[in-house]
């Protein structure tokens, strides 16, 4: 069990908590995820980066972004209530060290996981360059919190709401083309973004990690529901990553993998919503 | 293949009940291999393909009395050699012939603590009932007298009678045990070291406690309930259990030893990454791992579609490749879960199937079919990434290899297709990696798994192993018989260590 000590909205459909969790506060490192799941006994295991950690006061920050009826249900729980388990540090770390220039590359939800990467890449004495990128104003988070880390900060949205009219792929090109290029890039968001950014840095040949988010079921190695293609070997994202060369990374069928359960999951988020509108209705 | 009702199982048995019962003592060896051996009463295939109920019954007080009474009682017991936990075989049956089933409950608890799991899961055609004397004379070790079937009757009649016995628990002692993994291996470890009054401390990974018994056996071969009311029995004797903690990740192995105060480790952490077969398709939408797809189904209860939010694959035709109880299990929940045509694909014969006898004769009366001397040989799709179809190709067998076994060769162009949706590798796991890889100092063998000595020590002070994680791919009974080793060499080493602080203190 894992109290929740804070929540916060911080878009329309982004949330962020704070839990009470301090053997994982302890034990993690950049790059780590948890799981947790809204009900013991028929709650789904939810996956999620580990955003931040307080040791002093035993907290781990999630942010989860709404996209069914798990993430909704977590969504409307409230500081104070206990999340019935919670499992982690999972994962392995981000490799951190001073490797000169870095570029972290964060789109939508995916910022979330980047800021402590971003964060252990600048203690480590990088000089750390960070493209926020999300549809638009709204859905952008973290912004203050990576001004304070970024050596340099670019902020791109599609309709151009706010900051560059770009996807971040823009200007990665251009922080590529610059002499000398950066010495490597992590990104990390939706998988599209993500093989994007794979392909715009592949001609530059500036090492590109990324940070995937497949299917998983218990996150320690079993199930291989995770697995995914990585140049020619099957690598298992729950204990061989989350972190992989993006150059390597067949996205293709990744994302072909993540949507395996899109047509069952669609039907039970709206059967929930409706038996939310009908609970409503009733009162 | 026929089968009496449950009813018809009841009314004969009633009928070899009153001829013998009374003279149960004085009945010769060939009187008693003469009575016939009861079948277990089982749900009707066409009526438990639809449900999870458990598909073996269990023996009347009747029937359990009529095989126990064609026990003969000898005097070189066998069965309790071939038992790994060395159970007083002859001992509890004999009570049961006798109607004692207080006593026969109190002599199969003196060896295990879990015999309602024992009973269900044993392979006891290779252990105790495969050397049986009554087999042998009937040269049919189905004819054995069934001993799983007679320990899983005394376990239900002792749990359905709330009878179940607390173990008796020692003074404290002061020392703590961390037992790592809440499989069959931790539960007898965790109940063995308690006995001697150490403060025991079980760490499991997932929300739920059993381990494979609970994510991997499914319900209608071992009911959640079951594995409940034995952890219960733990709980009363004071065992705490700590679940969502990833020993090795929430916290290092060594941090137990030296922050946390915990004297003694056993590692219990079972078999870990899948095996798949490295054919091409292997990664399309569609094809699971036996572990995802059982542990979905059992742990994540996605066969209770109304209230699960974990989904399951929505299978048509589904492809198990392998031949061991996981296939089992995996086919017959395929087909629980929906599936109109469900193929076990071997590449061997039946005799070579590594499966219990039983569970293939469940598996076919539900429907399932079996493709022997068949093998996958790659998976297609359609253009969306989805299973498709399986290319299979055939085998013959050839000549005995080293292990006895005749080897299977391919048939040169013998590849067909095989329509399916879903394919479920059930071909073996790895060893689990994550405590071995933060735990430094202790010692793997060239798969990764943890080497040990013939007391269950590991390379690490004060560290011990056992269960799957030791032995690769094991039996439930087999993981228990090493805790049980284990939990004995840490209880000497501990009170060795209390003798040791008395005579300091004095």
């Amino acid at each position: 069990m894992a109290k929740i000590l804070l929540k916060k909205q911080l878009s329309k459909d982004v949330f962020m908590m704070n839990l009470y969790a301090p053997l994982i506060a302890e034990e993690r490192s950049a790059g780590q995820f948890i799981i947790l799941q809204v009900d013991e006994d028929y709650g789904e295991r939810i996956p999620l980066t580990i955003a931040d950690a307080n040791i002093e006061d035993g907290s781990i920050t999630i942010i989860f972004q709404v996209v069914g009826k798990s993430t909704l249900q977590l969504s409307k729980m409230n500081e104070g209530d206990d999340i019935p388990a919670l499992v982690g540090p999972l994962g392995r770390p981000t490799h951190v060290e001073n490797f000169g220039t870095v570029v972290c590359v964060g789109g939508g939800i995916g910022v979330a996981p980047m800021h402590p990467i971003a964060q252990a890449l600048k203690a480590a004495g990088n000089n750390v360059i960070i493209i926020i990128g999300a549809r638009n104003k709204d859905l952008i988070i973290l912004e203050e919190e990576m001004k304070a880390i970024a050596d340099e900060l670019i902020i791109c949205t599609d309709d151009g709401s706010y900051g560059r009219k770009a996807l971040v792929t823009q200007p990665l090109k251009e922080i590529c083309e610059r002499s000398p290029k950066p010495n490597m890039v992590i990104a990390i968001g939706p998988p599209i973004m993500m093989k994007f950014c794979s392909e715009t840095t592949r001609p530059y040949e500036v090492f590109t990690q990324v940070s995937l988010n497949t299917i998983m079921v218990d996150g320690t190695g079993m199930c291989g529901g995770c697995r995914v293609n990585v140049g020619k070997e099957v690598k298992f994202v729950c204990v061989d990553g989350p972190e992989f060369d993006g150059h390597k990374v067949d996205f293709d069928n990744m994302m072909t993998r993540l949507n395996s359960y899109k047509s069952i999951e669609r039907e039970s988020h709206n059967c929930y919503l409706q038996s939310e509108i009908e609970a409503k209705e009733m009162k | 293949m026929h089968h009496d009702t449950p009813e018809q199982l009841q009314e004969k048995a009633r009928q070899l009940v009153a001829e013998y019962v009374s003279k149960v003592d004085d009945l010769k060896p060939k009187e008693r291999t003469k009575i016939p051996s009861q079948d277990m009463p089982a749900q009707d295939p066409e009526v438990r393909v639809h449900n999870l109920d458990e598909v073996a019954l269990g023996y009347t007080f009747e029937q359990a009395q009529v095989e126990a009474i064609r026990c003969l009682q000898c005097v070189k017991k066998t069965c309790v050699e071939d038992c790994p936990v060395r159970i007083d075989i002859p001992g509890f049956i004999n009570h049961i012939a006798h109607g004692n089933l207080d006593q026969a409950a109190g002599v199969i608890k003196e060896a295990s603590l879990l015999p309602a799991i024992c009973g269900r899961v044993c392979p006891q055609e290779t252990q105790c009932q495969q050397n049986c004397a009554v087999g042998k004379a009937l040269k049919d070790v189905e004819k054995s007298v069934a001993i799983g079937r007679l320990e899983r009757f005394v376990a239900d009649w002792e749990r359905k009678t709330g009878k179940i016995s607390i173990p008796e628990v020692k003074p404290a002692t002061g020392k703590k045990v961390a037992v790592v993994g809440s499989g069959p291996a931790g539960l007898v470890v965790a109940a063995d070291c308690r006995r001697e009054g150490h403060h025991v401390t079980i760490f499991e990974a997932f929300h739920k406690l059993g381990g494979v018994l609970r994510y991997g056996i499914p319900e209608f071969r071992l009911p959640n309930d079951i594995i409940d009311k034995e952890i219960q029995t733990l709980t009363a004797m004071g065992v705490e259990f700590k679940t969502n903690f990833v020993v090795g990740k929430t916290r290092k192995l060594k941090d137990l030893m030296e922050k946390d105060g915990y004297d003694a480790v056993f590692i219990g952490v079972g078999a870990g990454l899948p095996i798949f077969m490295g054919i091409e398709g292997e990664n399309l939408v569609g094809v699971f791992s036996a572990n995802e797809y059982l542990t979905r189904a059992n742990l994540m209860r996605a066969f209770d579609k109304g209230h699960a939010d974990t989904p399951i694959y929505q299978s048509r035709k589904v492809a198990v490749l392998g031949g061991g109880n996981v296939a089992m299990d995996s086919a017959r929940m395929a087909k629980r879960l929906g599936a109109e045509n469900v193929y076990v694909v071997y590449r061997r014969t039946e005799v070579e199937m590594p499966a219990r006898k039983e569970e293939v004769e469940h598996a076919k009366e539900e429907g399932i079919e079996f493709l022997f001397l068949q093998n996958a040989k790659r998976i297609l799709g359609s253009e969306d990434g989805r299973v498709k179809a399986m290319e299979c190709v055939r085998f013959e067998l050839g000549e005995p290899d080293a292990s006895g076994r005749r080897r299977p060769i391919q048939v040169l162009d013998s590849e067909f297709m095989l329509d399916v949706d879903t394919v479920i590798v059930a071909i073996g796991n790895g060893s689990n990696p994550l405590l071995t890889q933060s735990t430094p100092g202790i010692n793997l063998n060239k798969w990764g798994n943890i080497t040990v000595d013939e007391n269950q020590k590991t390379s690490m002070d004060r560290v011990f192993a056992g269960g799957d994680i030791v032995l690769g791919a094991a039996t439930v009974i087999l993981a228990m018989g090493e805790g049980r080793r284990a939990a004995a060499a840490i209880n000497k080493m501990l009170a060795e260590e209390i003798e040791k602080e008395k005579t300091v203190i004095n």
